[in-house]
This record gives C-alpha cells, sequence and structure tokens, in this order.
C-alpha cells in the first residue's frame, strides 16, 4: 500500500488526552470530502495474487493520461481483502459504491473514462446475478454481501491500513479514550463478561471469564501479567485472522491496550506466523504509528497508563497455536505443548498470569466497548453472541470470508451467501472447525452455527473454518487427508497422538483399497476414543473427530468400499475404473492427447477406449472431456463387460 | 488434608501431591513410563491415564501430574482409562518390540499380540524423554536430547556426533524403563566410534 512512511507525516503529533483524539478525528473527517470519488483496489491475498497490483497501476496511468483537474481528482486507495476473493480482483468506486470484479489491467482506462469522467457504470465489469443474470451495481445489493453482518470486518475494506488516520477517522482508538477516561478496570472486565464474548480461537471460552481469572492470579501471584495475540492460524483454508491482521491491526492493537489497561500489564506479544509477512508489516507499521501518535507505549494518551508490544514470528507449526506451545515458543524453547492442569491465566507466559486470545478475540473488544455489553450480547443467540467470521472454502461458488450473527444456519452461509455448490445440486457435508472439526451432513443443514450446536452434532466452531463438499468428495478421502495434515503436525511429544494418529490413517489407507472389515469399523472407533482420551493437547485431543463423525454420518459410504469394493465418489483410486461412453464419445482426441500413459486409443472422430492396464486412474480424462464421455465405474463393472464381451 | 475418592475407595493427600502420589500411598497400582520421583513430570507416555467423574461428567487425566482436590472421583481402571493403555500397548508393541518391559505391561493388560507392522525388531527406546531429563535436571549437562520432530522423534547428541558433554555417569541407564539406553549410551560417549554408525538411526 502507500510506500511513503505516513508515520512520518506526524511525528510533530503526539495526543495527550482523550479529548484530543476526539478533535483529531474531526481534523481528519473535515480535510476529507465526502463527495471526492474513491478508487477502492482489493490489496488483499486473493486479490493480489489475480493481478491487483498490475490493476492499480494501470488505474494510476489512466487517471494521470485523462488529465482530469487536480480538484476533482479522484483517490486511488489499497485496502485490506473484502472478503469476495474468489471474484478478485475487485475495484470499487466510492460514494457510489459501484463494484467492478474480475478487473484486468486493460480495463482500467474504460473505468476511469466510463465512470469517473462520465458517471456511468461499466457494465460488464458488474457482478450478474446468478439467477436472473441481472447486473448488481453495487457491492451492498450482492446476495453474498446482503446477508452479512460485518461488524468485526467493518473497516475492512474502507480504510488504509497502512495509514492510522484512516483508522482514526472511522473510529479506531474511541474505545480505548473511553475506558480511559470513564471505566475503571473492573468496569471493563465485567463489560466484557456481560458481553458474552467467547473466544474465537477454538475452545470459545467465555473471554470476560478468563480476565476475571487472571485478576483472580495476579491477587495471589502479583503482576507482572502478559496479554498475548494468538495470530498463528494454522488450519488449512484458514485466513479470517489473517485478513484482519492485514486489513485492520489497530482493532487487535486496541482490544489489547484495552485488556491491558483493565489487567494491568505492561507488554504484550503478538504471535504470528511468519508466512503472514504483510500481516506482519501492517502490524508493525501500525505500533509504529500509534506509539508516535501517543496511543501505544508510555503515558498512553497522556494517561499513567504504560503498555508496549512486540511480535513475535512463529515457526509456521500447527502446534504452536496451542495455548502452551506458543507460550513455549515466544520463551525461545521447542514449540511442544506442556500438560495443563494450571490454566494459563494463573501460570502462562515466563510461568506469569497471562491472557492469551485470539485475533478475531481481540477485534471485539473495542465494538463491545463502544456499543455497550447489552448491544452486543443482542446480536447472536444466547451462549453464542456477537458474530463469527468464517472462510468459506472448498465446493461453493463464493469462496470467501463471511461474517454473520452467530446462530445463522449452515444452509445460509453456504447457500445464501456462498451461492451453494457449482452446479446447483446440494452440497454433500461441510467441515467445520478446522482439520480436526467434524464432517456434517446436508441433513442437518438448518443446525445453526453457534458453540453448542455445533458441538451437539459432533462437531465444533473451532476457528471458523467451513469446508464444503458435495457428491465428487469421498469420506474416506477427506478423513485421510485431515489425518495425515495433523499427523505430519503432531510435535511427537505424547504418545497416543504420535504413535495413534498414524496408526488410524493406515487403517483407513486400507479402506480406501478396499481392505478391511465392519469389525476394523468399530476398531477405528475404538483407537480414535483412545488418542481423544489420551492425547496431551487438544491438536491429538481432536484429531479422530473428521474420522469419527464421517463414521457417524457416512457409515454407509465406509462400508460400500470393504463390502463392495467400491468408492461412491469415485476418487479412491485403488476402487475405480475409468470408461468411456462409446455412445457419447465424439473421437475428438483430447483425452488421448492429455493422458500421461497414452492408455487412450481410437481413431479420430471415432469412439475412443481406455486400456485399463495402463490406466493410472489419474482422473485427467475426465476432466478434460468436453462432452461427458469418460465416466467413472466401479472395476467389478469393467470386469464383468470385458468377460461378456469375450463371450 | 486433602480427601477425595480413588476407585470408591476415601483416601487422604497432602496439598501439591498428585492423583499418583496418593494412589501409590495406598497401593492402589497405576502403570508409568515416563514418571520419576527424580525428575519434573513431562506427562507423554499417557499409560498413568486415570478417569475422573463427577455426576455425567467424566473426563481422562494423567495422573503422574493430576494435582490432588478435595471431592475428586478418579478411577483407575475404567473402560475408557483401559481402553488408552490397551492401545497405547499395542502400538508400543509394534514400535519397541525389543522391549520385555513393554511385552510384560501389554500382558498385563491383556494385549497379547500388535496389528500393526512392525518397521525395526531391535527398536526399544518409547521415547519417553526419562533419560533426557535425568541427563538436564539430575547430572546437569544436558549431552542428549530430543531430534528432530513428530514421527521422526529420536534421542540424540546435537548432530549425532558424540558428546564431550556426556561424563558417562550412566545415569540414563539407570532410569530408561526400557533399557533402550543401554545400547545407546556408546553413541553418546563416542566410543568405540564404529558402533556410532549402527546405533545412530
Ligand atoms: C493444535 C492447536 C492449534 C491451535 N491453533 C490456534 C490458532 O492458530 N489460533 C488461535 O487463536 N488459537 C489456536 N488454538 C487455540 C488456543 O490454544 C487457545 O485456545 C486460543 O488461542 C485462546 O484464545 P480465545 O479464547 O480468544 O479463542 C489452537 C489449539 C490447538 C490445540
Ligand atoms: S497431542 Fe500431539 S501435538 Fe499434542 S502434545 Fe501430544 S504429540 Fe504433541
Ligand atoms: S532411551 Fe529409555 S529413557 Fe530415554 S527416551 Fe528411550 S525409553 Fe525413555
Ligand atoms: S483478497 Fe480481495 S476480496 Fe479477498
Ligand atoms: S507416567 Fe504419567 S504420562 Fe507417563
Amino acid at each position: 500500500m502507500a510506500e511513503t512512511n505516513v508515520a512520518q507525516s506526524f511525528t510533530e503529533r503526539r495526543l495527550g488526552s482523550a479529548a484530543d483524539l476526539k478533535l483529531y478525528q474531526e481534523e481528519l473527517l473535515a480535510q476529507k470530502d465526502p463527495q471526492q470519488a474513491e478508487v477502492i483496489v482489493c490489496y488483499g491475498t486473493g486479490c493480489l495474487a489475480a493481478g491487483a497490483e498490475q490493476v492499480e497501476a494501470a488505474l494510476k496511468e489512466a487517471l494521470d493520461q485523462a488529465g482530469l483537474d487536480t480538484k476533482v481528482r479522484p483517490l486511488i486507495k489499497t485496502t485490506g481483502c473484502r472478503g469476495f476473493c474468489s471474484r478478485g480482483p475487485l475495484v470499487v468506486i466510492q460514494p457510489e459504491g459501484l463494484f467492478y470484479q474480475k478487473v484486468k489491467a486493460s480495463d482500467a482506462e474504460e473505468i476511469v473514462q466510463t465512470t469517473l469522467v462520465e458517471g456511468q457504470p461499466v457494465e460488464r465489469l458488474l457482478y450478474q446475478d446468478p439467477q436472473s443474470g441481472e447486473p448488481i451495481p453495487r457491492e451492498q445489493d450482492i446476495p453474498f454481501y446482503k446477508k452479512q453482518h460485518r461488524l468485526v470486518l467493518g473497516r475492512i475494506g474502507s480504510v488504509d491500513p497502512t495509514d492510522i488516520r484512516e483508522s482514526i477517522a472511522a473510529g479506531a482508538y474511541q474505545a480505548l479514550a473511553k475506558v480511559l477516561t470513564g471505566m475503571s478496570p473492573e468496569d471493563v472486565v465485567s463489560e466484557v463478561e456481560k458481553s458474552g464474548l467467547r473466544g474465537r480461537g477454538g475452545a470459545g471460552f467465555p473471554t470476560g471469564r478468563k480476565w476475571r481469572g487472571a485478576l483472580k492470579a495476579i491477587e495471589k501471584k502479583g503482576r507482572p501479567v502478559y496479554v498475548v495475540c494468538n495470530g498463528d492460524e494454522g488450519d488449512p483454508g484458514a485466513f479470517m485472522d489473517c485478513m484482519i491482521m492485514e486489513g485492520d491491526p489497530h482493532a487487535v492493537l486496541e482490544g489489547m491496550i484495552i485488556a491491558a489497561y483493565a489487567l494491568g500489564s505492561e507488554q504484550g506479544y503478538i504471535y504470528v506466523r511468519h508466512e503472514y509477512p504483510v500481516a506482519i508489516k501492517h502490524l508493525d507499521l501500525a505500533m509504529e504509528q500509534a506509539r508516535s501518535l501517543g496511543l501505544l507505549g508510555d503515558n498512553i494518551l497522556g494517561s499513567d497508563f504504560c503498555f508496549d508490544l512486540r511480535i513475535n514470528r512463529g515457526a509456521g507449526a500447527f502446534v504452536c497455536g496451542e495455548s502452551t506451545a506458543l507460550f513455549t515458543s515466544i520463551e525461545g524453547l521447542a514449540g511442544e505443548p506442556r500438560p495443563k492442569y494450571v490454566r494459563s491465566v494463573e501460570e502462562g507466559l515466563w510461568g506469569r498470569p497471562t491472557v492469551l486470545n485470539n485475533v478475531e478475540s481481540w477485534a471485539n473488544v473495542p465494538l463491545i466497548i463502544n456499543n455497550g455489553a447489552d448491544w452486543f450480547a443482542g446480536i447472536g443467540v444466547p451462549h453464542s453472541t456477537g458474530t463469527k467470521v468464517f472462510s468459506l472454502v472448498g465446493k461453493v461458488n463464493n469462496v470467501g470470508l463471511v461474517e454473520v450473527p452467530m446462530g445463522t444456519s449452515l444452509v445460509e452461509i453456504i447457500e445464501e451467501i456462498g451461492g451453494g455448490v457449482p452446479g446447483g445440486e446440494p452440497f454433500k457435508a461441510v467441515q467445520t472447525g478446522g482439520p480436526s472439526g467434524g464432517c456434517i451432513p446436508y441433513s442437518l443443514k438448518d443446525v445453526p452455527v453457534d458453540y453448542d450446536s455445533l458441538s451437539k452434532v459432533g462437531s465444533m466452531m473451532g476457528s471458523g473454518g467451513m469446508i464444503v463438499m458435495d457428491e465428487r468428495d469421498c469420506v474416506v478421502d477427506v478423513a485421510r487427508y485431515f489425518l495425515r495434515f495433523l499427523e505430519e503436525e503432531s510435535c511427537g511429544k505424547c504418545i497416543p497422538c504420535r504413535l495413534g494418529l498414524t496408526r488410524l490413517r493406515e487403517m483407513l489407507d486400507d479402506f480406501s483399497k478396499g481392505k478391511g472389515t465392519e469389525k476394523d469399523v468399530e476398531e477405528i472407533e475404538s483407537l480414535g476414543e483412545a488418542i481423544k482420551d489420551g492425547s496431551l493437547c487438544a491438536l491429538g485431543g481432536s484429531a479422530p473427530n473428521p474420522v469419527l463423525t464421517t463414521l457417524q454420518y457416512f457409515r454407509d459410504e465406509y462400508l460400500a468400499h470393504i463390502n463392495e469394493r467400491r468408492c461412491p465418489a469415485g476418487i479412491c483410486k485403488e476402487l475405480i475404473s475409468y470408461q468411456i461412453d462409446q455412445e457419447a464419445c465424439t473421437g475428438c482426441r483430447t483425452c488421448a492427447r492429455l493422458c500421461p500413459q497414452e492408455a487412450i486409443s481410437g481413431e479420430k472422430k471415432k469412439p475412443h477406449t481406455i486400456d485399463q492396464d495402463k490406466c493410472i486412474q489419474c482422473g485427467i480424462c475426465l476432466e478434460s472431456c468436453n462432452f461427458g464421455a469418460v465416466q467413472v465405474i466401479s472395476p467389478a463393472l469393467v470386469s464383468q463387460k470385458s468377460q461378456e464381451a469375450a463371450s | 488434608m486433602i480427601e477425595f475418592k480413588i476407585n470408591d475407595q476415601p483416601v487422604e493427600a497432602q496439598a501439591g501431591w498428585t492423583v499418583l502420589d496418593t494412589a501409590r500411598q495406598y497401593g492402589i497400582h497405576i502403570p508409568t513410563l515416563c514418571h520419576h520421583e527424580a525428575v519434573e513430570p513431562s506427562g507423554n507416555c499417557r499409560l498413568c491415564v486415570v478417569e475422573l467423574r463427577d455426576g455425567d461428567w467424566s473426563k481422562v487425566v494423567i495422573s503422574c501430574m493430576y494435582p490432588v482436590q478435595d471431592g475428586l472421583q478418579v478411577y483407575t481402571d475404567s473402560d475408557r482409562v483401559k481402553n488408552v493403555r490397551r492401545w497405547i500397548l499395542e502400538m508400543l508393541l509394534s514400535e519397541c518390540p525389543a522391549s520385555s518391559e513393554i511385552q510384560r505391561l501389554a500382558q498385563e493388560y491383556g494385549v497379547e499380540q500388535t496389528r500393526f507392522a512392525i518397521h525395526d525388531p531391535e527398536e526399544d527406546c518409547i521415547l519417553c524423554g526419562l533419560c533426557v531429563r535425568t541427563c538436564k535436571e539430575v547430572v546437569g549437562v544436558s549431552a542428549i536430547s530430543m531430534v528432530g520432530r513428530g514421527v521422526h522423534k529420536v534421542i540424540g547428541t546435537p548432530y549425532m556426533m558424540p558428546s564431550d558433554a556426556c561424563v558417562a555417569c550412566g545415569s540414563c541407564v539407570t532410569v530408561c524403563p526400557t533399557g533402550a539406553m543401554r545400547r545407546r549410551l556408546d553413541l553418546v560417549r563416542g566410543e568405540p566410534k564404529t558402533r556410532m554408525a549402527h546405533s545412530a538411526v
């Protein structure tokens, strides 16, 4: 984003009081002309990968070329991820809120000419309603956004996260000011308690109760006490914390500073995985700018309260997100969990009282302080208040990040916001809660997404991953995939996890090859329970969940593998054969050219056939055929057919 | 005095004790592998698991680290507990087939054989880490450590080179529950050098 060092432009300014902050906000707002056009280019990971940088450069150039009068010259601004990543690169034109998707550098001139000069939308870049095909010009009318309730993500997409002035103009640090001028530490803790906020990082522990526990521990043990932010986010396919740290780092800082005030902490740590360089850069910049304004560091907003933050780069191991492993890692040791029957609020970092919260949990705190606990508790459902950010991935049209009130049903999220499965069939299942969450079948599509309802059906909220599966996903294969991931990530400290995950995965490998008995199904369940009960930390303690839930809901599919040697989804290689439908094949030769084994033969414009002895079941023919002529069948049927042909 | 129950039998313990300490005081048998009075517990073998119950609520914890509390109801041989131990032992049978201690324990818990493939018939180390902790905490030299991560973990010296730090006290051999350290000590001390290549893997 803006490459100039913004901190330099206001180093002379230090906010001496809460009133000073308010004044500064008003000044910043007054400098803005609400009618000035803004061209917002999404600089989130997805849009950058799709070429947002080139789009931005082309837009700049096109603006220069157009030679618009400097006074009305539109601003170009880059922001964090808008959530609708599958449509990137995204460009939004304010104040109209025109939403352009899949923008290419070559579209820049037309956007400038048609929209900025002539004031007309560029029709072909607008999002089209998938049902009616009608263009929807404005972001807020698109179904993906319409059903969402973006609070935590509220500023993301409208502020440039590398310039603190933008965030301050949009209200950042007002909650901190409110706390410093009118709330006692006790007020803050009871407000968070009353809000009902529960941890967004995994276990869903009530945040207020955690802070209260830390206050009690401080009474016994005294200070120092530490506040720590968990930004390790290791779930495959999850990127909500990354998006918050990149797109609105000040929300996280403000939440942590407020907690530090409530607990009397002078030092905090933000633990971020090193694969998130942009998040680290934005947090660093945010801290530097907040320090120079007097919002972080010594005598915050002119008060006696001093608190500073440091970033720790995680080594990238999934298990380092576990609280005790995270502490050992910050302490400079190998990130391995410690058995704990003493809570980390009493004995956390360096054995001191410590409050560890997740990125999204921290970002909720300023909202609660600003709007009050009752307001917050009014969103969502009892026992699961507020909103939750989900990363919606897999077999779903609108891949991206969504924020909805707790208690929204699975089907609303997947079908109304996510636009359903490509092709229109209902989804088969959805994995919630990350790699060690559970797999929920379509029949439970109306389950409200809240902590308690999800655990009732054998899954969990986790940190908010949502992986949608369709009929082409095999549950045995899915369970193996997650187990393999966790097996690789196991720290190896305790026996049930170190040995058990491998053994469990090997048993599933056999199933995918059609080997196994119904008795083995029970043995898998029994081993799964032993790993859950016996493991030291929650990595092992929840790793069998995908296996156990798929067995609970899709037992028949498991049994088909071993009893009929058939993979209903057509995924397990040893249990499928490909064959070409002689009626449908046009003899276009596409598959024959692509087959790495040269297993497909036939004359041009005549039906082709697959030599089963050469075929390695890679599936390239199936994907490449434009006429739907390649079929997946069970190997037993192939041999039957060849016998028929022979006789 | 802290009062609670183990297998429905009332017991008394002192503050700071673990459930395992208390059980031993009363002669209630709980199997352990990675626990030793001389060093800090690390809680990794998980053989000492017990079940806590309170009405419908129940949870499996490790007795060697669980601090005693008034009113606990501990079960040392429940179905859940036995299930964990049985699987651990069956897996250890294939992992460390050369250890007679593991074979003995397996028999005690009714595990006659293992369904799992044996990778190394000579292996006897269960990676309980007692040797490492003893070397560090009791001897104070840290000549050995866990090398590698996850499923690739082994006991060794830095870079698998003979270590000058080792004072050849043999404490690690004494604490090792399976006898595995005997074979490894030569690697640590580095003599005779020729044996290294064999035992380093
Ligand atoms: C294997 C494992 C990985 C975890 N990874 C993360 C993570 O990446 N981010 C996170 O916030 N919490 C993670 N957690 C949960 C943390 O241990 C902890 O509960 C959480 O950070 C507390 O914050 P919260 O109460 O705000 O959710 C993980 C837990 C386990 C067992
Ligand atoms: S459960 Fe797995 S990750 Fe956790 S301590 Fe045990 S081996 Fe390590
Ligand atoms: S050598 Fe012995 S004491 Fe050391 S980890 Fe292996 S089994 Fe435990
Ligand atoms: S990266 Fe642009 S919408 Fe997510
Ligand atoms: S003896 Fe308790 S975990 Fe090993």
